[in-house]
């Protein structure tokens, strides 16, 4: 199998805050895209959003006020 | 062809919805039920449809909105969702069989009902519904126009009456819905029910409600909702609790098309167009001897509704005249309004309603006038 490695996945409890999100992120360029919801994560959504650990750290402040269930490093 | 039949289903719609529909149909997947490109666009596709619907009545978030095949599917969850056996329901002679039948069934289980009456021009008697109040009082279900008579309730006045008596206050939106402007949080709305084809100018089978935030309606279908699969209960959170199984993706593209022109063309010109229309039809047709116009032409709002009969002739014969001999759309006959037309007195005869469109022309309503008075002579 392909060598893993830490990802930020943000879970949402719904497909409209996965919609709502992916359209805030597109808008303001924020890196990242939908994946199906990883099995290490239980969420209301079987959409989650993936991003690189050092983008999440770049991003974070502007996406303040959105939408999500949780935050959780995954190894993909 | 001259298509007055616009309260049933608007017939023209902007050229985007076909296109929007097509679209879908040729690129949506299942929308919620995975990540791939086709299921994400899908999934797209219905969130700019939320997005469009809550903007169009100024919903506080697309959540707010969920989607159903038509109004009558809308007002069933909302009423067999919020209501129970015991409770109270005051509603109106004036609405259609989509809150009626819902609301008998209740009744049948044990709510109660209170019917408030209208006057001779069919205009609701709102000093009636102190009088009909109870302590078991739970909602207050009003459509925001007459399907017969085009004569518009006053929102202001049934959200004040609701709001008074911490009623529900449940509106039916089928005529009103895109066809006037609408606030449900300046209104104090707590659910709206609204069907997609006709003055949203979607396709049939679209249609929704919208739910005030923090009301929770037990939900009509439970099952396939694309999370949560070895949970035995349906989720909670709107709008996916009020949407079981998958969803009509192409005829929710329509619908946002639909939406997204009215929102570009500005509702409150539209109708103000509508109303035109109506007025010049209502003034060629008022003064003819056999003629017979129900409800109060004069009335602000009103959906652009003219119903008349021409004398005691069978409204059904006059709307095949009109359509075989001068290709007139209209509709005859009942209108799914039982207690409307007992209240006016047309169970037997039915009445012939013309309704309009900002997409009909003046000469289409000069037609429509030149082919009653046609008829008025003869008969």
């Amino acid at each position: 199998m392909r060598i893993k490695r830490p990802y930020i996945v943000l879970s949402f409890h719904t497909t409209l805050e996965a919609m709502e999100w992916e359209k805030h992120c597109l808008a303001s360029r924020i890196p990242g895209r939908l994946i199906p919801l990883p099995r290490e994560i239980s969420a209301g959504c079987g959409l989650a959003w993936r991003m690189l650990p050092e983008e999440w750290e770049l991003w974070q402040t502007k996406l303040e006020g959105c939408r999500f269930e949780a935050v959780t490093t995954v190894e993909q | 062809m001259i298509y007055l039949d616009n309260a049933a289903t608007t017939l023209c719609k902007p050229p985007q919805v076909e296109k929007a529909m097509l679209d879908a149909l040729r690129t949506a997947g299942n929308p919620g039920r995975g990540a791939h490109e086709p299921t994400l666009h899908a999934s797209r596709l219905v969130y700019a449809a939320r997005e469009a619907v809550a903007e169009l009545l100024h919903a506080p978030d697309p959540s707010c909105i969920a989607f159903a095949a038509n109004a009558t599917e809308a007002l069933n969850i909302a009423l067999a969702g919020l209501l129970a056996p015991g409770d109270h329901v005051i509603t109106t002679v004036c609405e259609h069989n989509s809150v009626l039948r819902p609301l008998y069934r209740l009744e049948e289980q044990g709510a109660e009902l209170s019917f408030t009456p209208v006057d001779e021009k069919a205009r609701l008697q709102y000093d009636q519904w102190e009088k009909l109040l109870r302590p078991n009082t739970r909602a207050l279900v009003v459509t925001g126009a007459s399907n017969v008579t085009g004569n518009g309730t006053d929102l202001q006045k049934a959200a004040q009456f609701a709001h008074r008596h911490g009623l529900l206050f449940i509106v039916d939106g089928a005529q009103t819905a895109g066809a006037q402007p609408m606030d449900v949080q300046q209104l104090g709305v707590d659910v709206l029910c609204f069907t997609g084809h006709k003055a949203l100018l979607g396709p049939q089978g679209t249609g929704g409600l919208y739910l005030r935030p923090g009301l929770s309606v037990a939900p009509l279908l439970v099952g396939g909702s694309g999370v949560h699969s070895f949970d035995q209960h349906h989720p909670t959170q709107m709008p996916t609790a009020l949407e079981a199984g998958t969803l009509n993706v192409p005829g929710l593209a329509g619908l946002c098309a639909g939406v997204q022109w009215l929102l570009e063309q500005d509702v409150e010109r539209l109708a103000q167009r509508e109303a035109e229309l109506a007025a010049l039809f209502y003034e060629q047709v008022r003064d003819l001897p056999a003629v017979k116009v129900y409800g109060d032409m004069t009335m602000i709002p009103r959906a652009p509704i003219v119903s008349l009969n021409i004398g005691s002739e069978d409204s059904a014969r006059v709307a095949d005249i009109l359509w075989e001999e001068y290709g007139i759309c209209v509709r005859a006959g009942a209108h799914c309004a039982p207690r409307m037309h007992q209240a006016l007195g047309t169970e037997e005869q039915g009445v012939v309603r013309f309704s309009f469109s900002h997409f009909n022309t003046k000469e289409d309503v000069l037609c429509a006038a030149k082919a009653v008075r046609e008829l008025a002579q003869e008969i």
